[in-house]
């Protein structure tokens, strides 16, 4: 029992968090909660402190609309978290499609597919800024926020709370592009907002650590970790993981038998350097 | 044989990097044309339905589009679950808040609660408030619309049940009375919806008697038309402000070289 604590302490901690904020938007709807009214693109919690998605909003902006305050307060309070402290944690700890593409990737893993398409992965996992800068464009050209029409995250967590209609639709597809076309292919490749909490959150505090000294070099930490290239200081160096593509969802500290990986608070100064300069040479 | 070697040999060469460079860049040119081009597409599409009754105090529609979220406050606020947030495979702007007043209507609650949620003022506080108070009686939901062919009312046979339901009752609804020539000796009493009043809230649509109901709401924009500045009511003064900004355009086509009579009277090319 402690052995299966300590090896999914983290998933299971996100799972509760995931599922405790459906359930929580849920009842707002269903039976008048106001803990947490609204939805992912835009809540309220008590009724009294709004949050917003910053990616929404800039797609507004783009498509000419005035932005109120607040819009602009909730836009800053969700900004400031994941920019000072969470990092990418939004992806992993919050977004409802990730349970669905972890268990694409997890079935993928177990159905042997990773062997079978063992080949370089087709696509590149800049692609997602390139959608992030593309939504942008598109809402200026079309005038309303382009994302928002086709995001699945929206379809699945507003169907969630509001009645989902089609929009199984999309997350099956999803589901079935991850597991067959391509690995972590939603939110490791194509997820614009993905790519929008890498770039906000590549300054945070909350940092995952390695210890070179103690690692065994058994890579279990990058099979499980669905943004492999994050982890290129395993078994080399002992600094933090620095990228902001790193969705801080801890699997590679709990597959971790060795204690090499940790979460620490990110050192300001020192690390900042050694890490920038790996950053770029991957 | 012998014409194919030279090209086995030059694909084996390796590419140079300029020669990289430019077939990536084509490659993502071309994955960006196809994306962006679906994309627009889709979401041309999915914005296109204009027959969608919003919560009061929405703007224009464009603009609405524009500037709601999809965040689904306004339909947690709405006491009697008149709004609904589209779904995918409702082919309407998804995820944005919509009612259908034959399911259930706007009942006009005073405090109007779905307008003050917005966070993003797609929702205008402004526009259903009356000095700095907030007034239901000034939303702008929609306009309803008499169907004089299946109104029963129209037939002569006795139904008020749309004048009853209406919130702004005998302002926004009132019946005219009318000799019913058929019989002689009854009259009509049909129902007659007042624009300028009416706040598209859809009460009477609910109550409408006939199967599928004979008044029912549109958007203001689709229910109704547009005199333009080629008319003007003569007798009415405050008509006259309407053409203040109205301008006379000169046309510059062919006919419009000679004067008006003379281009008339001229026959020639009748023949």
């Amino acid at each position: 029992m402690k052995t299966v604590w300590n090896n999914y302490r983290y998933l299971i901690l996100r799972r509760f968090t995931q599922i405790s904020l459906l359930v929580l938007y849920f009842g707002a709807n269903a039976w008048g909660w106001t803990v947490l009214q609204g939805n992912l693109s835009s809540s309220s919690i008590l009724g009294i402190v709004p949050m917003s998605d910053p990616y929404a909003a800039l797609q507004m902006l783009a498509a000419g609309a005035t932005l109120a305050a607040d819009l602009l307060i909730g836009v800053t309070i969700v900004s400031l978290f994941y920019f000072l402290i969470g990092g990418r944690a939004f992806c992993s700890w919050v977004c409802p499609i990730n349970m669905v593409t972890d268990l694409a990737a997890w079935l993928r893993e177990k159905l042997e597919i990773n062997r079978v398409q063992k080949v370089k992965q087709p696509a590149t996992r800049q692609l997602r800024y390139w959608v992030l800068l593309m939504g942008l464009a598109i809402s200026f050209f079309m005038g309303v926020a382009a994302f928002e029409f086709i995001s699945p995250i929206s379809m699945l967590h507003r169907g969630i709370v509001f009645g989902i209609g089609f929009g199984w639709a999309a997350v099956l597809i999803i589901f079935l592009f991850d597991l067959f076309v391509l690995k972590n292919g939603w939110c490791g490749h194509v997820c614009p907002l993905g790519g929008f909490y890498s770039l906000l959150g590549r300054f945070s505090l909350i940092r995952v650590h390695h210890d070179e000294a103690a690692c065994t070099l058994c890579m279990k930490c990058k099979v499980v970790c669905p943004e492999q290239q994050v982890l290129h200081m395993i078994g080399k160096e002992s600094i933090p993981v620095l990228s902001g593509e790193c969705t801080n969802c801890a699997r590679c500290i709990e597959v971790c038998d060795d204690e090499a990986l940790e979460f620490s608070i990110r050192k300001l100064v020192d690390n900042n350097r050694s890490g920038d300069k790996h950053e770029t040479s991957k | 044989m012998s014409e194919i070697r030279p090209n086995d040999k030059k694909s084996r060469e390796p590419l140079t990097d300029r020669r990289k460079f430019i077939l990536n860049m084509a490659r993502g040119v071309g994955i960006a044309a196809l994306g962006g081009f679906v994309w627009s597409a889709y979401v041309d599409e999915v914005t296109a339905s204009q027959l969608m009754l919003r919560p009061p105090g929405a703007l224009p529609e464009e603009d609405f589009l524009k500037t709601c979220i999809k965040c689904g406050l306004c339909v947690e606020a709405c006491p009697f679950d008149t709004l609904v947030l589209a779904a995918p495979g409702e082919n309407k702007p998804l995820g944005t808040p919509y009612f259908v007043p034959r399911d259930v209507p706007c009942y006009m609650c005073p405090d109007i609660p779905c307008v003050p949620v917005c966070p993003t003022g797609a929702l205008d506080e402004e526009s259903v408030t009356t000095d700095g108070v907030l007034d239901i009686n000034s939303a702008d939901m929609g306009l309803a619309v008499v169907d004089h062919e299946s109104c029963i009312a129209y037939w002569g046979i006795q139904c008020d049940a749309c004048y009853r339901a209406c919130p702004l009752l005998g302002e926004a609804i009132t019946i005219a009375y009318e000799k019913n020539e058929r019989t002689g000796k009854h009259a009509f009493m049909k129902p007659i919806v007042h624009g300028d009043v009416c706040t598209g809230c859809g009460l009477c649509e609910l109550a409408c008697v006939t199967e599928k109901p004979a008044i029912f709401v549109l958007p203001r924009e689709t229910a109704t038309g547009r005199a333009g500045d080629h008319y003007i009511k003569g007798w009415d003064k405050a008509d006259e402000k309407r053409l203040e900004n109205a301008h006379s355009k000169t046309t510059k086509t062919k006919i419009s070289n000679r004067s008006a009579m003379d281009s008339l009277n001229d026959a020639e090319d009748l023949y």
